[in-house]
Order: C-alpha cells, then sequence, then structure tokens
C-alpha cells in the first residue's frame, strides 16, 4: 500500500477522536451511498467501544450526519440531531454491550428504512479514519477505504443469470482499469451476490453506471463518488 | 527518477545524492506517485495548513468547556501570558506554542474542526511549535508550508519503518511522541537546518516521548491529552534547539522508531487507548468517570489500590537495615 503524505497529514475533520467520530461519519456515509435514497428511518447499533463511550466522542451525531451526507470535515456535525429533526427523519441509538466476537472492537450495525426499502450495513472504525464495511444486507464483504483513494461500484446480482463477461467488456471499452474485484455469495440468502469493483485514478459517470444497471441479472448498481472527496 | 525511501536512512541518502531538502523529496514522491502537478499537492498542503490556523484563532479566544466540561479555557489563560514572558521560565516563543497547542486540542474537544496530524489526540503539537516559530521568525509563507511537507514525509518514513500512529497499538508514544518528532524536523528545516539535523531533532524529541502510556480518563481525548500536546510542543522546541546547536543523538531515528514498537510489545493492555490503567483509574479520575454516567471499571484493574507496599519495598530492599 502506497502511504500518501496525506495519510500522514490529515484527515481534515471535526473531533474528537479520528476513529470514533471522524470513522463512524464516513460509515454514515458509505450507508446512506449504498441506500440510494432519502431514509425516514435509521436505527444504529453500536458495539465494542462504541456502545461504551459513543457520546463522550459524539459518535452518534457523527453517524447520523454521514447518514445525512456531511462531511467528516462539516462543522454542523454538532447540530446533527436538529438537523435531523429538520428533517424529520427518525433515528434510534442502539448499543450491545454483549461482546461479539466477529465484530473488530469499533463497529455498527446500522439499518435505513424508508416505504420502499430498507437496508442494512456493518461498518467498523479501523484507525486513523479508515472504515470498512463488513456486511450489506448480511452478505459479508470487504470493502476498505481508504481516504477515498478508489473510486469503487457495488454490484448487487443474482447468481445465475449474471456474468462478468459483459461488464468486463464494458468497462474496457470506456478504458477503465479495475484494480480490485471481488465477488461474494450470501449463505444467508440464497441466489444473492454482490460485487464490490474498485478503479484506480478514474471514475464512471451516472449514465454509464446506468448502464451498468442493465445488464442482465443486476439488482442494483452503487457508485461511492461523494466519498471521494 | 525515484523519490521513494522506506526508511529515513533512505530518505537522508536521497537527499544528499539530489541535493534537495526534506520536503522537495516529500512534494516530488507525492507527484511521482500518485501523478499529480506541483500545485495541487501544494494547495492540498494549502488546506491544511489554513484548517490549522483556524483552529488555533478560534480555540485561543474560547472559554467553552468540552461536553463533560474535564478541558476548556486553559488556551486562554495561557495566551493572555505570552507578553509577560519575562516573568516565566520560557521564551515567548514556547509559551506561545502552548497556548497554541492548547487551543488547538481543545477545539478538539470541543467538537471544532482540526487536522488529524498525525492523530486527532496528537493534533496540537505540530501546528503549535510550527505557527509559534513562523510569528517569531517573521519566515516566509513558502518556508512555513514546507516545514509541513517535512513533518509528513517523517511520518511516512515512520510508517514505512513499521511504526505506526495508533495509540491502541502503541500509547501515546506514537501519538503525541510521533507528533513531537515530526515537529521538531518540521522547525528545525524551517530554521535553516540540514536534512541530518531535522532527522536528528526528531530523533532526540522521540526518544524524550519513549514509553509514553494513553491512559485518558473515561477514553476521552482530553484529559491529560491536552497538556501532553502542550509540552510535547516545548519538547520538540528543546530537540531543534539542541539539535541546531550541534548535539547529536547517539541512537539514530530509524533506531528509535524501532526502540517504540518494540516497548509496545511489551506495553499492558491497560495503557493502550483502553481507559483501564494509570491516570483514567486514579481516585479522581474514577471520580470523573462515575460523574459521566460510564459503566465502572471491571474489579480485577483495580487490584494494585489493595497493595500496601512492604517495609522492604519502601527503603528499596536492600536489606541493609537487617
Amino acid at each position: 500500500m502506497n502511504i500518501s503524505l496525506f495519510d500522514v497529514a490529515g484527515p481534515i475533520m471535526v473531533g474528537p477522536s479520528s476513529s470514533h467520530t471522524a470513522g463512524a461519519c464516513k460509515i454514515g456515509q458509505m450507508a446512506r451511498a449504498l441506500f440510494n435514497g432519502t431514509p425516514t428511518e435509521v436505527d444504529f447499533y453500536l458495539y465494542g467501544s462504541f456502545a461504551t463511550v459513543y457520546q463522550g466522542h459524539a459518535t452518534d451525531r457523527a453517524l447520523l450526519a454521514g447518514v445525512m451526507k456531511l462531511r467528516t470535515s462539516d462543522p454542523r456535525l454538532q447540530d446533527a440531531f436538529d438537523i435531523a429533526a429538520q428533517k424529520k427523519l427518525k433515528y434510534r441509538f442502539i448499543p450491545i454491550k454483549k461482546d461479539v466476537p466477529e465484530h473488530h472492537p469499533n463497529t455498527v450495525r446500522i439499518i435505513l428504512k424508508n416505504k420502499k426499502q430498507n437496508l442494512s450495513v456493518v461498518g467498523s472504525s479501523i484507525g486513523g479514519g479508515k472504515t470498512k464495511i463488513t456486511f450489506v444486507n448480511d452478505v459479508p464483504v470487504d470493502f476498505e477505504m481508504m481516504a477515498g483513494r478508489f473510486f469503487s461500484i457495488l454490484i448487487g446480482h443474482d447468481a445465475k443469470t449474471f456474468s462478468l463477461g459483459p461488464l468486463y467488456r464494458k468497462m474496457e471499452d470506456w478504458g477503465s482499469v479495475i484494480a480490485r474485484q471481488q465477488t461474494i455469495c450470501s449463505t444467508k440468502r440464497e441466489n444473492h451476490c454482490i460485487t464490490v469493483i474498485s478503479i484506480e485514478d478514474d471514475y464512471l459517470k451516472l449514465a454509464q453506471v446506468m448502464e451498468l444497471e442493465k445488464l442482465p441479472g443486476v439488482e442494483f448498481v452503487r457508485a461511492l463518488t461523494k466519498l471521494l472527496k | 527518477m525515484n523519490y521513494q525511501f522506506n526508511n529515513c536512512e533512505e530518505l537522508i541518502a536521497l537527499c544528499k545524492q539530489e541535493k534537495l531538502r526534506i520536503s522537495d523529496v516529500a512534494i516530488r514522491r507525492e507527484m511521482e506517485l500518485f501523478k499529480k502537478s506541483r500545485p495541487w499537492v501544494r494547495n492540498k498542503m494549502k488546506a491544511v495548513r489554513d484548517t490549522m490556523k483556524e483552529a488555533i484563532d478560534l480555540g485561543v479566544k474560547s472559554t467553552k468547556k468540552s461536553k463533560y466540561g474535564l478541558v476548556g479555557g486553559d488556551a486562554v489563560k495561557v495566551y493572555k501570558n505570552i507578553n509577560k514572558s519575562g516573568k516565566f521560565l520560557h521564551s515567548k516563543v514556547a509559551v506561545r506554542a502552548m497556548a497554541y497547542a492548547i487551543a488547538t486540542n481543545e477545539q478538539n474537544a470541543r467538537m471544532g474542526k482540526i487536522v488529524a496530524f498525525p492523530t486527532a489526540g496528537g493534533s496540537g503539537v505540530l501546528p503549535a511549535v510550527l505557527f509559534s516559530t513562523f510569528e517569531h521568525m517573521k519566515s516566509s509563507k513558502r518556508k512555513m508550508l514546507n516545514a509541513l511537507f517535512t513533518a509528513s514525509a517523517l511520518g511516512i518514513a515512520i510508517l514505512k519503518h513499521g511504526g505506526t500512529f495508533s495509540a491502541a497499538k502503541a500509547g501515546c508514544q506514537a501519538e503525541v511522541g510521533v507528533g513531537v518528532a515530526m515537529a521538531a524536523a518540521g522547525v528545525t528545516e524551517m530554521r535553516g537546518g540540514t536534512p541530518e539535523q531535522c532527522l536528528n531533532a526528531s530523533a532526540l524529541g522521540l526518544k524524550n516521548m519513549l514509553g509514553l502510556a494513553c491512559d485518558p480518563l473515561g477514553g476521552l481525548v482530553e484529559v491529560p491529552c491536552v497538556k501532553r500536546n502542550a509540552i510535547g510542543a516545548t519538547i520538540a522546541m528543546a530537540a531543534s534547539d539542541m539539535s541546531m546547536m550541534g548535539v547529536e543523538s547517539v541512537i539514530p531515528m530509524d533506531q528509535v522508531v524501532e526502540a517504540m514498537m518494540n516497548i509496545s510489545a511489551s506495553m499492558s493492555e491497560t495503557v493502550r487507548e483502553t481507559a483501564l490503567g494509570g491516570l483514567a483509574v486514579t481516585r479522581v479520575g474514577l471520580k470523573l468517570r462515575e460523574k459521566m454516567g460510564l459503566p465502572p471499571i471491571p474489579e480485577k484493574y483495580l487490584d494494585w489500590r489493595n497493595k500496601k507496599p512492604s517495609a522492604k519495598n519502601k527503603c528499596g530492599g536492600c536489606n541493609g537495615c537487617g
């Protein structure tokens, strides 16, 4: 892994803790980006040290702010509760006191809901503002985000009708080089897979993302553009 | 041309070979690695510098307390005294640096915007030392920016050499300690020091922060973090001064980093950001924890309070008195 100057000199963030505030905000942003819509209700299940010190480190405000698309450096992060009230977003924080060994010490499960859909995302803050998404809709993924170096797209699809061939052909036509690709299928929900593709030094336009959505067997495509900054 | 380096030794070799300052190597490395233009890299660092300045300016004026009221208002106390430095032991530059360090960390504790350089807990040292020296020397803004590049280059060398910035891994020595090392290198370059003197200063700085435990009250980045940053800033200045006077560190920087990781391996879990040891479990620490409404600390971590020092241990146990 190449370390950038700005991994050392940064991130620019709102205090007090890089892992409990900035990281939490990023997990919230990811969850919102994956949801692709406006949630009306959101539940946060907090694990490990998130559950014990979340109030002192403002993890609650940061998570909520992330879900409302605020950046980690946005001073409005302090007023997240007021902003949520204005936006009529209902929220709950549920600290889980029990030890959950499969999760990293700083972990949160976010459940976003509106009338049409719901989504569950499990993310961990692994120090210095770096985050990792470990489950999307109970499908295990390994989705690490280091200061948004990569442009990532997440494709939900079924196992039978979808194949990677047409996808690769499309990407090749657009001249995008795939840095990392990973497909994981759920053990709980049959025929339900998620493919994560990371592209280096480039990004896809909205029209291109919409085109990917038309491929056979694809349920949804999410591009994490907003997290780049 | 390849501007990559994996430790401080390679960094210094690069500087010598190309006759460059550390900051130049850092900029060229970034340009080469991520294919960015020089103005892009500099502008990004300018944003870092401006954020630091904003945090300081707000911090030295504000007396607002943090959420649990543990910190807040000390920056103002120190800042009003910077013109009376005749009364104090430290010079005006050092007193101002203390004020700036406290200001930055208090801003952090009250949810202000700061730069986590290297992390939020150790974010005060670098801006304090650099801005205070910048005002003292009336140095150019360009030099100030270069000092930030030098500091980050040192951070990269530490990470690449197997070091860490995580207090959960290596205690406070990896946060404030590394902050001191980076600030010492940056400020030395700003004062016109050679690359050798910069690395020497950082070695002197980090050596004096080795073994520092991370034992914050209630796990919050407040006590003792804020004041550790202030005193860390004065250590960085002392290290830089000594290096400029020609005092050399016997142990080179790379090996000091190795020593830091070596110490971290033998550090107890209780003093690595878990708030189960050190200052966090002192009588006052426990009382404050109760006030904050945090769950009590398990009894097994408080065993040491019940142990009475035996007479033997008290006098050093030489058995001299029979």
